[in-house]
């Protein structure tokens, strides 16, 4: 045997026993790849998520719906941040990351791309999407890198705030006055279908699942997680008194889940190809950002290096 | 790519008087001082942690985990450092 | 005097603090996914975040002494920009990173010196509201603190800008240091606090930090007022204007 296939080997034989791989450890090389891939554009999918929410924030029709935006959209660069750092311990740095969201070659999750128009909105992603990712991320705390399946039990602790600030934000909205009710509808008929969509294609489509699965990155497939998120929207549909999206919805005695009608994967890859309402946008705020804070990364650079000079000198 | 010059610290935190710090992730700042602010912010929104260590990560040595045969193997011929190495008899064994 | 008519004059100061800390919590969220790198904005974050809060409280706190079924959000949502009264420099646009740095140094060694006195003030409520407050201000000061340096003496582009927002700002400090006859008042009583007193730690506390920094400070020729009285510059009524307009849309309505 030669000395890559024995490590291989002895990478397998971590992966089947359930034990972590470690930074430190070897790694097929393709492995790394995929892990930098997704892991990555988990981050970004954090960054750019924090666009559409924030776009609310000096508009909150409460002093406290303002505090709990913002605490949420600050946990939202603070899971960015878990992510990132997961990710550089795979030899990649912040700056090349990025480098890779600002030109496109990184994805993020393309539900940031549809627009914030109503309040509503903010609710339906909290309860809708945050509910989505967590159901994706509950299942990766088990994946077989080790610093990505830490940093997803800390953003599940954290996250579950998240859904549950969102859905109380729809019932005051649901049981509010008929243009409120009428509001939360809207945003729920707008935000549903988007995302069922995160869970990413069907796993006859999906072009990494087979082997993300079988190196356990990924421990479900796009299609199981789907439908564990549409099971256990449908009772919360109905308590809110809203109308569900789907027309097709219907209980199926014999798998013991919901059928739903089919997505609308033509408007899936137009907005993953940039044809979404935002997908310029996103990326523009996101580069000006960072290109107005320029001046400011290097004054900081600038006086760490004056203030080393000082101390050689004082030093000589 | 201004940020590619800040330097990446390692975070640790205490999260209760009495615990050891445990390792959370990381961070990037100019210096040690600002990595401190900058940990306590990104890593203690919920009040997790009493006390934050820093370290800068290129500051770390560290074993290569691969190599643990060499590296671990030989203490796992002593079972008698282990307490459970010793059967006494139930009367006493709250030991 | 009577209770009621000190309730009265409490009231109003507290709505004064309480404006203060909203409007200068609004313009930091404006940062929020606009800071220089993500750590420093999740900071900013927490900055805004402990403005909000501490306006809340104090918002809360009017809402009991105004004893007429009043809420925190009346009085941030419903009131016009006649009717704010927060002083002139939290209202200011966030500008670009060295504003917003000046403008937290200034008020931040400013509420250094103030919560402490508040602190001792005879209204229990305001004085816990300070304690709360002082822990929190201590820890932004050493942010702003050292952004001063780090901008000050970084590089000629971050002095130039630094020095900028100073000479911009200085104008509006002035009113930080006035008394009205309400505020003397309730300075006598040991209510409020003699904020006149406070200029001259407040003046060399600065100054010491900006010559570490490498940056002047301007003379005091040029002084601007009127937060207090409700005579604001122009960008209050657009800020108010993008921050009621949906509780407005339907007052009555639970959000």
């Amino acid at each position: 045997m030669s000395s890559e296939e024995k490590l291989m080997e002895n990478f397998m034989r971590k992966i089947e026993a359930e034990e972590k791989i470690e930074p430190k450890d070897w790694m097929p090389k393709a492995y790394r790849k995929n892990l930098i891939r997704q892991i990555s554009q988990h981050g970004h999918s954090e960054i750019i998520g924090m666009q559409p929410e924030g776009n609310w924030l000096t508009r909150a029709p409460s002093l406290r719906r303002k505090a709990v935006l913002l605490s949420k959209v600050q946990d939202e660069a603070g899971h960015g941040l878990y992510l990132y750092s997961a990710t550089e311990t795979l030899g990649i740095s912040r700056a090349e990351l990025i480098a890779a969201l600002q030109d496109g070659s990184a994805k993020y999750a393309s539900i940031f791309n549809y627009p914030t128009q109503t309040w509503a909105d903010v609710g339906a992603i909290g309860w809708l999407v945050d509910g989505a990712a967590i159901v994706n991320q509950i299942s990766l705390q088990r994946t077989s890198y080790g610093p990505y399946a830490r940093a997803m039990v800390r953003i599940c602790k954290e996250e579950s705030f998240h859904v549950r600030q969102g859905y109380e934000m729809m019932i005051a909205l649901a049981q509010g006055s008929p243009a409120q009710k009428a509001l939360a509808q809207d945003a729920l008929n707008r935000f549903y279908w988007p995302a069922l969509m995160m869970f990413g294609p069907h796993d006859s489509e999906s072009a990494h699942s087979a082997r993300s699965m079988q190196w356990k990155i990924k421990r479900e497939t796009n299609d199981d997680l789907r439908q564990k998120f549409v099971d256990q929207t449908v009772a919360q549909i109905e308590f809110l008194g809203l109308q569900h999206p789907d027309a097709d919805i219907k209980w199926n005695e014999e798998t013991g889940h919901y059928d739903g009608g089919e997505l609308d994967w033509d408007e899936f890859y137009s907005v993953i190809n940039g044809n979404g309402h935002c997908n310029r946008q996103r990326i523009e705020h996101h580069v000006a950002a960072h290109e107005e804070g320029a001046w400011v990364r290097e004054a900081m650079q600038a006086y760490r290096e004056k203030q080393r000079n000082k101390a050689h000198k004082q030093a000589a | 790519m201004a940020n590619e010059s800040m330097v990446l610290f390692e975070v640790f935190i205490r999260s209760r008087r009495g615990l050891d710090h445990k390792h959370v992730g990381s961070v990037h700042a100019e210096d040690s001082e600002q990595a401190l602010e900058y940990a306590r912010d990104c890593y203690t929104r919920r009040s997790e942690g009493v006390s934050i260590w820093v370290v800068k990560s290129e500051d770390i040595t560290a074993s290569q985990e691969d190599d643990s045969e060499s590296f671990y193997d030989p203490s796992d011929d002593k079972p008698y450092r282990h307490a459970t190495y010793y059967k006494l008899p139930e009367a006493v064994n709250n030991m | 005097m009577s209770v009621v008519l000190n309730n009265t004059a409490i009231l109003e100061y507290t709505l004064r603090l309480a404006d203060d800390s909203l409007i200068l919590g609004h313009r930091l969220t404006e940062w929020t996914s606009h800071g220089p790198f993500l750590e420093e904005d999740i900071a900013m974050s927490n900055v805004a975040l402990d403005y909000i809060g501490r306006a809340r409280m104090y918002y809360g706190y009017a809402a009991e002494l105004s004893g007429d079924g009043k809420t925190e959000d009346d009085f941030a949502f419903l009131r016009d920009e006649r009717e704010f009264r927060n002083l002139l420099i939290n209202e200011l646009p966030r500008g670009d990173f060295a504003y917003s740095t000046v403008r937290q140094l200034f008020i931040d060694v400013f509420n250094s010196l103030y919560l402490p006195k508040l602190m001792q003030s005879n209204d229990e409520t305001l004085a816990a509201i300070a304690a709360k407050g002082i822990k929190e201000t201590r820890y932004h000061l050493r942010r702003s603190r050292d952004w001063t340096l780090r901008l000050g003496d970084g590089t000629a582009e971050s002095h130039k800008r630094m020095q900028k927002a100073i000479d911009s700002l200085w104008g509006y400090t002035h009113e930080l240091f006035e008394l009205d006859e309400l505020e003397q008042q309730l300075a006598d009583q040991r209510v409020g606090v003699d904020n006149t007193a406070l200029r001259a730690e407040w003046l060399a506390t600065v100054e010491s930090i900006l010559s570490e920094a490498t940056l002047t400070r301007p003379n005091d020729d040029w002084v601007v007022k009127g937060g207090r009285t409700g005579y604001h510059t122009e960008n209050l009524g657009h800020l108010l204007t993008e921050m009621q307009f949906l509780h407005r849309s339907n007052p009555s309505c639970e959000w």
